[in-house]
């Protein structure tokens, strides 16, 4: 081997690395800084020293409820359901190596979303019993488009084509359940159709918090041999990884971060199908993009929240300004493989 | 890193569904040389090679690794010892060639262990060898067929593994670029007696850079040996049905197979082969 050829290799492995190591430190803090305005901004606003009071436990007029109860609640579900939605999303257009094959497009949070509403609307279960509920029928929409679209391996376009079948079935069934319900609020329905954080409360960011100390290890243990199976199953078992048991892992903890956070705040509109795509242009090819993506998905939520809040005169649900964000990169990329030969 | 791994396959039956591809097949691989394997369409070659490196499981029989089964040892503790370079990966969109090449590094790597200068070493080592070093950090998107395929194999070689299989690394190359791609595993043969085992589709290729050539037809074995000794007119009528003329290649020495068609035949060919053509 000759030095020269180390050297070389060496130099652009350290350049892509810091690279990377640059975005990510942009993206957390971005999400410190829209994490700080979400708490200090709004109809009244209180300087980070009343803020920090408030997190220290302190008692100030007015800013204890405000930001203690109103806004610190929604900032950390908002911070937290965004990472969610951008892991399982990156993980599953990562596994089938396809950007279409997210969990919002393939019907998985749209199951997740209808089982939560029927959950709370119907049954009228608890924090828990709704994220159960919504876990559960989150892996059998998984469960469900795998099989069908399973002949002779899974084709990722076959898998994408279904899951938007089952995805629409599914999201009139969440229709459904809601204009069947006594109570039936505007707010509500907002909150499973496109997602929402009005109303949000330290009883549904907890199970979130919870379930992602334990999901988003096991998700980022299978890193490397996700990476490796986006060169092919057989590539990826030639270079030492147990395929079949990665994917059940890999499925179960990415169906586990979309459902926990969609019971929690309905299904936020294309945050998981955006976060990995805007993860790689900004990270570029070097190494994986589940951190990135869940970074990014973060920001997205917590910006698109404040910007939903606040920049209008009307609040709109965080979902309706996701759903703006997404709809014409959902019609960029359908144009773009039409293009490319018309196979999704 | 001179080779004295043995592998091995004992009465292997291989299939899918209700299918049976390869039939009690007994084989074994010389180690520190060149084997290919040849044989007509869907005769079974990737099937087995897939089953070699335990892709595939058996219905019956084994795969046997220094006397041990294969598709029981631990799958990176197999990957450290034998690499395999599948027909057509698949390269991550935008991946540099440095880092695709580094992908062979994973059996060496621990599930949270940092990349290490080994793996550079290796990685750099790879790249020299199958003469990628100028590439590493073009994005392989942007390459031609003939160095994509360098570039595969490199990252086969930064496996370091003693054996390597590889199915059909030829396929979709120019005829220089064949050349070169048999030339670089040759060389890895013979400068760390590397045991290579590879499916061709090319009979006179194979013929020419492997050192034991195995012929299957009918998922059974109809001959293993010296390529002079496997390759005849007899044996191309069996494995492909095909009349042909087998002379020996001037600049080789080793056997060369001229197929026979319905059409353009002269006299002099016709009675080299002493059989009715066509019949």
């Amino acid at each position: 081997m000759s030095t020269t050829t180390l050297e070389a290799v060496t130099r652009g492995r350290v350049r892509r690395t810091r690279r990377r190591h640059v975005v990510l430190t942009v993206l957390t803090l971005g999400i410190v800084a829209a994490f700080a305005v979400s708490l200090m901004a709004g109809r009244t606003f209180y300087p980070p020293a009343d803020v920090l009071a408030v997190i220290a436990g302190e008692n100030v007029p007015g800013a204890t409820f405000t930001v203690g109860t109103l806004r610190l609640p929604r900032a950390v579900l908002a911070a937290l359901a965004g990472a969610c939605f951008g892991l399982g999303g990156v993980t599953f257009q990562t596994m089938l190596r396809n950007p279409l094959a997210s969990p919002d497009i393939i019907g998985i949070s749209s199951g997740a979303s209808a089982a939560a509403a029927f959950a709370i609307v119907t049954l009228q279960l608890d924090e828990v019993g709704v994220s159960v509920f919504a876990i559960v029928a989150g892996l059998a929409v998984a469960l469900v488009i795998y099989t069908l679209s399973f002949k002779d391996g899974v084709a990722g376009a076959r898998l994408v084509l279904i899951g938007i079948g089952i995805a629409a079935m599914l999201d009139s069934l969440t229709a459904y359940v809601l204009s069947q319900a006594a109570e039936w609020d505007l707010q509500a329905a907002m909150r499973w159709l496109t997602g929402s954080l009005n109303g949000a409360t330290w009883q549904e960011t907890v199970p979130v918090a919870v379930a992602m100390t334990v999901l988003v290890p096991l998700l980022l243990s299978q890193t490397r041999n996700l990476a490796m199976m986006q060169m092919g199953d057989d590539t990826a078992a030639a270079l030492g990884v147990r395929v079949e048991r990665t994917r059940i892992v890999v499925i179960v903890a990415a169906v586990g971060l979309i459902a926990f956070a969609t019971a929690a705040t309905g299904p936020i509109a294309f945050v998981a199908f955006l976060a990995g795509p805007i993860a790689a242009r900004i990270v570029g090819p070097a190494g994986s993009l589940l951190v990135p993506a869940a970074l990014v998905g973060s920001l997205l939520v917590l910006a698109a929240d404040f910007i939903g809040q606040f920049a209008f005169d009307t609040r709109y649900p965080v979902g309706v300004v996701t759903g703006v964000l997404g709809a014409p990169y959902l019609i960029y990329l359908l144009i773009r493989t039409n293009r490319a030969g018309g196979s999704l | 890193m001179t080779t004295t791994h043995t592998l091995a396959v004992e009465h292997l039956t291989l299939g899918y569904a209700d299918r049976v591809v390869i039939d009690s097949l007994d084989l074994a691989v010389p180690p520190g040389r060149i084997t290919a394997i040849v044989g007509a369409n869907a005769c079974g070659k990737s099937t087995l090679l897939r089953s070699m490196s335990r892709l595939l499981a058996p219905r019956g029989g084994h795969v046997l690794l220094d006397g041990k089964q294969v598709h029981r040892l631990p799958a990176k503790q197999l990957a450290r010892t034998l690499g395999l370079l599948p027909q057509s990966p698949t390269a991550p969109e935008g991946i540099t060639v440095a880092d695709l090449v580094g992908r062979g590094r994973n059996p060496h790597q621990r599930v949270f262990s940092r990349w290490s200068s080994e793996d550079d070493a290796a990685v750099a080592a790879a790249l020299d060898a199958t003469q990628t070093a100028e590439l590493a950090d073009r994005s392989v998107d942007e390459l031609s067929g003939g160095q994509r395929q360098r570039v595969w194999i490199a990252m086969a070689l930064a496996q370091q593994t003693d054996l390597l299989l590889l199915d059909e690394p030829t396929t979709f190359l120019d005829v220089s670029h064949q050349v070169e791609v048999l030339d670089l595993l040759t060389d890895l043969n013979l400068t760390r007696g590397t045991t290579i085992v590879m499916v061709l589709h090319d009979l006179n290729l194979a013929a020419r850079y492997a050192d034991h050539l195995v012929a299957l037809a009918g998922g059974r074995l109809y001959a293993a040996g010296e390529p002079a000794q496997v390759l005849t007119q007899e044996c191309v009528r069996t494995v492909f049905g095909l009349e042909s003329q087998v002379i020996t290649d001037p600049t080789s020495g080793k056997p060369l197979m001229l197929p026979i068609g319905r059409h353009h035949v002269t006299t002099g060919a016709q009675t080299g082969v002493g059989v009715s053509v066509g019949g």
